[in-house]
């Protein structure tokens, strides 16, 4: 980056400043003439709508900021008080709030857009990991965030989910003591979750930067999974996607004010406007719904692992599930070595196509289930059996479906490039 | 393909969010009142408020605290200053410490918050057999379809069936999870005089009540749908402009 060529600007100060620090070449090359496959449909929408639901939130968040306190016992008063008396502050808490929800919605669509178009695939498996990396940076910053307003889900979604860090061997404890800054959540968990919550967008910022930076190093993918291979099959950056991903924001901010003035409440739980109180534990603990999944996952594990028939226990219950969580993330990582076929865009894997619909389907149901309470049933079947064979499928599209395709699927003939591609679809379309 | 595909997830998505939603509480199941604050357009009504501020005051306020809320918010139920410094004064609250060091009491104003009924929760408690009565100013806000089911609440005694073990101050109610409440029926008809004509019956003031309940939870909620509405308006205007950009620029690529 910068190292590249200079481009001409007529602009004199432009032109000094360019000479010495090349911002205006890189913003050029990276984002003005940067070749882009033609062939782009709506969901390559999704990355610029990612970013730029993570600078409203990191600019929502600032001011957030400057009215909220973080003590046990003014927290949520503070929160009250910007929702009621600091100017269009209920519209900067909206925002934030049914932010976090279509920030992650934005991103859920560009992590399956990735896993349909064979995104992950060489080369570009490190772009995948820093997207993955992204990912867990901001299931942590949410879940802290969500932390702050010391309502009665903050408090008993910290305590669940801090609890489970209890369930590693040896060091549990004592990081779940790290956590919490004590021995039970309170004032000292609050504060680090404060100044964690400050920090974390901006790593995420930082570690979009190399995402972003990656991308730019093998291109993009497109619809087809083929690379481009000349000028015919590419458009520069600016006008063509510049104009075309403000459309598709504008569009998505649509969705998102009609939540966000409309229903900002829809999204979240009422008991978050109960003030946390330690000692009255809510019915029913149910995480934020983009956690709903994995929150599924984790409680799918309900026996432990050991030796039938004896006393003997390798793996609790509470492990099993952690490790199931943490793992299902984890095999998103290894996913670019788990899936070798030669063909990327699930457009030409009919066979590969269905098993990741089906996934897309178990993945919601998950979110179902984790969002009802542990005895619920749905038409007569208990949940727990739900959530387990789902948790199955979870984890057999990866290890078992993914590779088993890899040597059975022959796949469809490819287009010869990006352009035959372009032609043939238009030319479906005009037969009708 | 990818419209649809879009338009499938979403769906798939919403669908379980909505049942989770809607599944909760073995109680009743509510009957969903028509509001005046009600929709995209909803707003409040200033006369309800008004005279659900009154029942607040002359019944709920003798259990239940209010602390979000102060003198001053009053205005948006359509009081001009001068009547709410007569209301504020019409409490005292304690102030202090004076120059000798004294807390005194004086009659509050405009900016004091709403004096709460009791010291603190273990008194709130202990004078209630031992059910704390919860603050009021955001328990719209803290039940699912809050308005609803506050309404529901106060209008949904019932005498308990017989196998029921109810103690000593406890009551049965329709629409309380468990059914079990130990809150005495505190509406009854012909309890509160109104002055504006409306209906001396439980009814009315139970709808009164959750509508002044609805605005202490939510006062900006006016605001926000105007907001909403012109924000939206120009983002769909905004859209269909860069729609057009768009397809231009496009032109000569298709
Ligand atoms: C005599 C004291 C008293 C009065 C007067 C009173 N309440 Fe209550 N209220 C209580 C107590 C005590 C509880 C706690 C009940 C429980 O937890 O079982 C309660 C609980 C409630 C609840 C919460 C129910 C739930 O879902 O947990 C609401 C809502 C409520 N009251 C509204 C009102 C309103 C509105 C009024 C005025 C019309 C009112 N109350 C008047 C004592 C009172
Ligand atoms: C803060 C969150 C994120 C931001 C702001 C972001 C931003 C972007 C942007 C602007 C692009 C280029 C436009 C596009 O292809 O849509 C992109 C591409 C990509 N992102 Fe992300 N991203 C985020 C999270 C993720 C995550 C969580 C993953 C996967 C786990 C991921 C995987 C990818 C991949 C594989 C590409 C290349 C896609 C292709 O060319 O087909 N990203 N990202």
């Amino acid at each position: 980056m910068g190292s590249g060529e200079r481009a001409e600007f007529k602009n004199p100060v432009v032109s000094w400043i360019d000479e010495r620090l090349p911002v205006f070449s890189m913003m050029q090359q990276e984002y003005g003439v940067f070749p882009t496959p033609r062939n782009f449909n709506y969901f390559w929408n999704f990355g610029a709508i990612a970013m730029f639901m993570l600078v409203a939130m990191i600019a929502t968040g600032i001011f957030l900021a400057m009215n909220y306190t973080p003590h046990v016992d003014m927290a949520f008063d503070s929160v009250e008080r910007i929702d009621r008396d600091v100017n269009w502050g209920w519209m900067l808490r909206d925002i934030h709030m049914n932010g976090a929800s279509f920030f992650f919605i934005a991103v859920y669509v560009h992590i399956f857009r990735g896993m349909y178009y064979g995104s992950y695939k060489k080369p570009r498996e490190l772009l995948w990991i820093l997207g993955v990396v992204i990912f867990l940076l901001m299931m942590a910053t949410a879940f802290m965030g969500y932390v702050l307003p010391w309502g009665q889900m903050s408090y008993w979604g910290a305590t669940v989910i801090t609890n489970l860090f209890s369930a590693i061997p040896l060091v549990g404890d004592s990081i779940v003591t790290l956590l919490w800054g004590g021995f039970s959540i309170d004032n000292p968990t609050l504060n680090r979750f404060y100044a964690l919550h400050y920090l974390m967008p901006f790593v995420i910022f930082a570690v979009v930067f190399l995402h972003v930076w990656a991308l730019h190093i093998c291109g993009s993918n497109n619809p087809t999974g083929i690379e481009p291979k000349g000028k015919q099959d590419t458009l520069p950056f600016h006008p063509y996607y510049t104009m075309k991903d403000t459309f598709g924001l504008l569009v998505f901010l649509v969705v998102f004010c009609v939540f966000v003035f409309y229903a900002p409440d829809y999204l979240g739980h009422p008991d978050n406007y109960k003030e946390a109180n330690p000692l009255v534990t809510p019915p029913h603990i149910v995480p934020e719904w983009y956690f709903l999944p994995f929150y599924a996952i984790l409680r799918a594990i309900t026996f432990d692992v050991g030796i039938p028939g004896t006393e003997i226990v390798f793996i609790s219950a509470k492990l099993g599930g952690v490790i199931s969580m943490f793992g299902s993330i984890g095999l998103l990582l290894i996913l670019p070595w788990l899936d070798t076929h030669p063909i990327r865009s699930a457009r030409y894997r009919p066979k590969f196509r269905f098993f990741l619909i089906v996934f897309l389907v178990v993945f919601v149901m998950l979110g179902y289930i984790g969002s009802q309470p542990a005895d619920a049933t749905l038409f007569g079947a208990p949940l727990t059996l739900l959530g387990i064979l789902s948790t199955t499928y979870y984890y057999g599209f990866f290890l078992v479906i993914i590779p088993w395709l890899n040597n059975t699927e022959k796949g469809k003939d490819l287009p010869k490039s990006i352009h035959d591609a372009v032609l043939e679809d238009a030319r479906e379309a005009a037969k009708g | 393909m990818m419209f649809r595909l879009i338009l499938f997830v979403a769906a798939l998505t919403f669908l379980p969010l909505h049942m989770a939603r809607a599944s909760g509480g073995e109680a009743e199941p509510l009957v969903h009142q028509h509001w005046h604050f009600s929709g995209a357009f909803g707003t409040y009504d200033r006369a309800a408020l008004q005279r659900g501020y009154k029942i607040y005051r002359e019944v709920c306020a003798s259990c239940h605290s209010m602390k979000q809320l102060s003198f001053r918010n009053l205005t948006d139920l359509g009081y001009n200053e001068n009547q709410i410094k007569a209301i504020a004064g019409e409490y005292s609250v304690e102030d202090g410490p004076n120059e000798e060091g004294e807390m005194f009491e004086r009659p509050a104003r405009p900016s004091d918050s709403f004096p709460a009924p009791f010291a603190n929760d273990k008194a709130a408690a202990y004078a209630n057999g031992g059910a704390l009565p919860p603050d009021l100013s955001l328990i719209i806000k803290a039940r699912h379809h809050g308005s609803d089911y506050v309404y529901g609440l106060l209008t949904g005694y019932e005498e308990a069936p017989h196998d029921a073990h109810l103690l000593d101050g406890q009551y049965w109610n329709k629409y309380m999870p468990g059914h079990v409440i130990a809150m005495a029926p505190p509406l009854s008809d012909g309890q509160v005089a109104y002055e504006d004509g409306s209906p001396d019956t439980t009814q009315q003031y139970a709808a009164d009540v959750v509508e002044f309940l609805t605005w202490a939870g939510d006062p900006h909620m006016e605001t926000r749908k105007r907001t909403g509405l012109k924000a939206i308006m120009f983002l769909v205007v905004f859209a269909f402009v860069m729609y057009a950009v768009k397809r231009q620029i496009w032109s000569d690529v298709h």
